[in-house]
């Protein structure tokens, strides 16, 4: 059995884990290393619940075994519930403590889950949960947006990658005119953790 | 070799284009379908590229036009999706026996588990039905690498190549090492020769015999060429097609042989050769047992598991963790590499959604009001998402909302049938049924779903576009003058932000005998906000709100329930003002900037 560094990043379609993957994904090659990555494109885009594998060193399959992944990034809390089975037993969740309640919720009526409740049942298991609100540091990072590369900041205390190649992975892989806010972005999520 | 070139973090699809680039391609044609569809987007993303590029109104259309340039000595390449090459079935099969001149790769992406698709079929079938070589890759650095090679073995074999990535191919991303790229000079040009494209009886029976010597050839080839492999190191083996070949590599114990098939006809003497080396094989490939077939075929006294004796499912997608379990089960592998699963825990689903403000959300709450006891047949795009508000009874594939449509209406003519349709695959498929349902005297309300692009792949133009897939301006159909061209008399086109006047449409159409034809018109929502079009955010004036539920019922994800029970709007909402009519107590209103 080969072993690789396995990181799930989930989310709502349109919050930006593919961007987020890309990041990781070049911070492998800047290294030279191998990496193998699989995304959600089409039906399930559509504010779908969407899931992003990074196996950092992998060579083979790019899809991480349920129960095996190192690290879990969420960008949303119902998304971090759903998916955490995949996670290994003593593993990372990076949590951003925001919560789009599904459109299914009203429509059938079933009671609305609450933030706190959803923080317990994330922390019930044996994972370590790291609950930041990322929308907020990105916001004093200059927009919102980079919420995604502010959980990557907190990340890259885990993740088996330089800080270096992680911050210029996030320059190639933003918009141009975003640069700066990025840079902000990962160095303030670096430090709130 | 490989390891010296540069290497970039690559989603499958475009390492695939860029291998299109490496082998100098002259003529690339394709219908979106996921996941198919980004390997003509990166094409069509380069700046001053020296080959013709189009999206065709379908895969028929793609495929006829993809080998004309091919016979006339040009390097042509037509993509689509697996359930896209059953509309290009009929020109592909004759193909194989016209052969091509040009080098010609006909890929078609297939979906195991059915991620964004109709059904699972295996692309593999159609290779095998129209004997033609097909190549399977195993990752994405290897569809890189075949696709490179594939017009040479076009060209060697004067065949059409079927390129077969799947889902985990075309949606991985890898390091991938890319070649440099080879930009064509070639000038196309027809040369006369009746005998070989032009299939009367006459010549179709030579072309045939033909066609059948070729492939001893190629399987031979195919192995040469490293293709088909074997490594032989234990009494027991596994044999792995395409993808299932890197989850095995992963996890096989060293004393287990690996046979590796990554592309077809398999040749049948190497194959038993290989086979008879050992006592007992497992076949690993996802979809239909071919492989297994062809070694069963083979095997003699060697035991072989795999599909079809319930080793490994015949559905869905393979994963490392699936092929383990089966490994485990033959006595491949001592114990599970993973954990035992745990359970997930239960949370409120979130399936992909209409997009909030979408015309289509609209149009189905209008249908459902006025055609209460209507049976609604609907076709393939964001659209089919209507079956979450009981909009959508049919589905089969592209085009086949208005024929089936029909079917319904003239076996039920006490029913009213509505049919929806979006105007990119009205332009597929769609408009046959169209005119045949005219001239045939069917009783149905047809609702074109026009929002000017094809959305659902990632937005591709369409001939309602009034742009190529290259960005040069052309005529925008109208489907307007289409609709009357096929006979239709009554066309309205309808602005679906106005209820109101969508509601009388309807009620217009239902009235009326034969075929109706509403034309609901406004742009997808995220070609919008790309556009930078804004409207102001609509609010709920919560003092005169009185919790009826009467938006929440509308589906809108801007809309939500808050802790006191009151409608409320959130940041999503994109101005669309429906929910605004909807209201019984007038509680919604714009409320100024957008966020």
């Amino acid at each position: 059995m080969k072993k690789s560094y396995d990181v799930l990043i989930v989310g709502i379609g349109g919050q930006g884990t593919i961007l987020a993957s890309n990041v990781l994904g070049d911070a492998c090659v800047i290294e030279g290393r191998h990496v193998r990555g699989a995304e959600t494109h089409g039906m399930s885009q559509r504010g779908g619940s969407v899931e992003t594998h990074i196996r950092i060193d992998g060579k083979f399959g790019s899809l991480i075994a349920p129960g095996s992944a190192d690290l879990l990034i969420a960008f949303d809390m119902l998304e971090a519930v759903r998916y955490r089975h995949f996670l290994k037993d003593g593993g990372t969740m990076i949590v951003n403590r925001e919560m789009i309640v599904p459109t299914s919720v009203f429509s059938a009526k079933l009671p609305v889950p609450q933030l706190d409740d959803v923080a317990a049942e994330l922390k019930s298991g044996s994972a370590k949960v790291v609950l930041m609100n990322a929308t907020d540091i990105a916001a004093k990072a200059g927009s919102p947006l980079a919420a995604n590369i502010v959980l990557l900041g907190a990340a890259s205390h885990e993740l088996p990658l330089s800080v270096a190649s992680l911050e210029e992975a996030v320059r190639r892989n933003v918009p141009q005119k975003t640069i700066a806010i990025n840079e902000q972005a990962f160095a303030l999520g670096r430090e709130a953790l | 070799m490989a390891e010296e070139r540069k290497k970039q973090y690559l989603l499958g699809n475009a390492a695939i284009a860029h291998a299109c680039l490496e082998a100098g391609v002259d003529f690339v044609s394709g219908y979106p379908g996921t996941p198919s569809s980004e390997v003509v987007d990166t094409l069509r993303g380069v700046k001053d590229p020296w080959y013709y590029l189009e999206w065709s109104v379908n895969e028929k259309v793609a495929f006829e036009n993809a080998i004309g340039a091919s016979w006339c000595g040009c390097r042509s390449i037509v993509t689509m999706k697996h359930v896209g090459l059953n509309v290009a079935a009929d020109p592909l099969m004759t193909s194989a026996y016209t052969g091509v001149k040009g080098g010609f790769v006909v890929l078609s992406a297939d979906d195991p588990f059915a991620h964004s698709s109709q059904n699972e079929q295996d692309s593999r079938m159609y290779a095998k039905f129209a004997q033609i070589p097909c190549l399977d890759p195993k990752d994405v650095q290897q569809a890189h690498d075949m696709m490179a090679d594939a017009w040479n073995i076009s060209e060697k074999f004067a065949l059409p190549v079927l390129f077969r990535p799947t889902t985990r191919i075309c949606h991985s991303k890898s390091d991938v090492a890319l070649g440099k790229e080879n930009p064509s000079t070639r000038k196309g040009e027809f040369v006369r020769d009746p005998k070989q494209y032009v299939v009367i009886p006459a010549h179709t029976r030579p072309l045939h015999a033909i066609l059948t010597k070729k492939q001893a050839e190629v399987a031979k080839y195919l192995v040469e060429a490293g293709y088909n492999s074997a490594v032989v190191r234990g009494e027991r083996a596994v044999i792995a097609g395409g993808i299932s070949a890197a989850y095995v590599e992963e996890i096989l114990p060293e004393d287990i042989s690996l046979i590796t098939i990554g592309a077809y006809p398999i040749d049948v003497d190497w194959l038993a050769e290989n086979v008879a080396k050992h006592t007992e094989v497992l076949v690993v490939e996802e979809l239909m047992p071919i492989v297994e077939e062809a070694v069963r075929q083979v095997a003699g006294t060697v035991t072989v598991h795999g599909k079809l004796d319930g080793y490994l499912p015949h559905e869905g997608e393979f994963s490392t963790a699936l092929v383990a379990k089966a490994l485990q089960k033959a006595g491949y592998l001592k114990e599970d590499p993973f954990p035992p699963e745990k359970q997930p825990t239960a949370v409120a689903v979130r399936p992909p959604i209409l997009c909030p403000g979408c015309l289509h959300r609209s149009v189905f709450y209008a249908m459902k009001k006025v055609f209460k006891d209507g049976v609604f047949p609907s076709d393939i795009g964001c659209y089919t998402l209507g079956l979450q508000m009981g909009a959508v009874d049919t589905t089969i594939c592209m085009g086949a909302s208005i024929t089936v449509g029909s079917g319904i209406a003239h076996s039920c003519p006490e029913t009213d049938v509505v049919s929806t349709i979006g105007d990119s695959t009205f332009l597929h498929t769609g408009v046959n049924g169209l005119i045949n349902a005219v001239y045939n005297n069917t009783n149905q309300t047809v609702i074109i779903l026009d929002n000017r692009i094809t959305a659902m792949t990632g937005h591709q133009p369409n001939p309602n576009t009034g742009v190529t897939a290259t960005g040069v301006e052309s005529p925008k159909i109208s489907l307007e003058e289409l609709a009357r061209a096929c006979g239709v008399s009554f066309v309205e086109s309808v602005d679906p932000y106005d209820l109101t006047d969508l509601l009388e449409t309807l009620k217009a159409a239902k009235e009326k005998p034969g075929v109706k034809v509403i034309i609901a018109k406004q742009p997808c929502v995220i070609m919008n906000k790309r556009n930078g079009v804004k409207r102001s955010r609509y609010v709920v004036d919560a003092d005169r709100c009185t919790k009826c539920g009467a938006c929440i019922r509308y589906g809108c994800p801007a809309l939500e329930i808050d802790e006191n029970g009151a409608a409320v709007t959130t940041a999503l909402c994109t101005g669309c003002g429906v929910c605004a009519d909807i209201c019984p107590a007038g509680a919604l209103h714009r409320g100024g900037a957008r966020q």
